[in-house]
């Protein structure tokens, strides 16, 4: 399987659950598991809720996401043009969170690493974030 | 989002409906504060049989209230949650301070 697909949307926080959905129902076509699904469709959600509060601080931008399937890989990219992160390995630690906004857990990037195979983040300050992760659907094993 | 509530005594129930994300966690916390302060809540059970999804706003929007509610010398419960929520709270280690059934 050889396909992809490309979004665009303005960096409102409705647009988190349109954009898990969207991938969801594209990566249907794998036919995976509802957990391989549920795992990617929650992984896409922290990714794009990350760009939308962080990287645009609820302000107004644009998120590109990028979907691409290749046999049984799926691989999903999430771009904003925000603010950037200055210390990604300290960002990506468990339990870290950027902002003194005591609701968050700081676990955004600890679940797209555990639900996905692999998690790639690119970011430059004042340039944006690109983040990439991709997931093997079908390596479960039935015991 | 849906959000029912219903005080039994000095516990809180509260049952959300729907998907629990960064676009409703502020007004849910809102929401349950508000209820927490009214009915002079001590003990407080998220019922999460009808979140069909969470993600991580969720988590800190339950920790956020277990912490409110450990203030008050209380309980915090959480129930029915669905597989997906379950390992979302599996992952961030909720299940290990706030009880489950
Ligand atoms: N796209 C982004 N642009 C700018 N900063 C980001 C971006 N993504 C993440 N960050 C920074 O990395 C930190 C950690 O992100 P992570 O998703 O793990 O936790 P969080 O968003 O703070 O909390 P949670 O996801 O649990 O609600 C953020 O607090 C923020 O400072
Ligand atoms: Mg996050």
């Amino acid at each position: 399987m050889e396909n992809y697909m490309k979004l665009e949307f303005p960096s409102k926080s409705q647009n988190e659950a349109f954009a898990r959905a969207a991938v969801g129902v594209f990566v249907a076509q794998l036919d995976p598991t509802l957990e391989e699904l549920s795992d990617i469709k929650t992984a896409v959600s922290e990714a794009v809720t990350n760009s939308i509060v962080h990287g645009y601080a609820n302000a107004k931008g644009s998120v590109e996401l990028i979907c691409r399937l290749s046999g049984r890989e799926v691989t999903v990219t999430v771009i904003d043009t925000g603010k950037g992160i200055p210390n990604i390995e300290l960002a990506m630690q468990p339990l870290y969170s950027g902002t003194d906004d005591e609701d968050r857990s700081g676990m955004g990037f600890t679940v797209m690493e555990s639900f996905m195979d692999t998690l790639e983040v690119e970011s430059e300050v004042g340039r944006g974030t690109s983040v990439t992760m991709t997931k093997r659907i079908g390596t479960t094993i039935y015991v | 989002m849906k959000l029912r509530m219903e005080s039994i005594g000095t516990t809180l129930v509260v049952k959300p409906d729907g998907e629990l994300d960064q676009s409703c966690a502020t007004e849910l916390r809102t929401d349950i504060d508000r209820e927490i302060i009214r009915t002079h809540t001590k003990n407080l059970i998220l019922d999460l049989g009808n979140v069909t999804f969470m993600d991580s706003s969720g988590i800190g929007m339950i920790i956020g209230r277990y912490k409110q509610i450990q203030a008050r010398g209380g309980k915090t419960m959480i129930i029915r949650p669905q597989p997906q929520v379950d390992k979302v709270l599996e992952l961030s280690g909720l299940k290990k301070i706030v009880e489950c059934g």
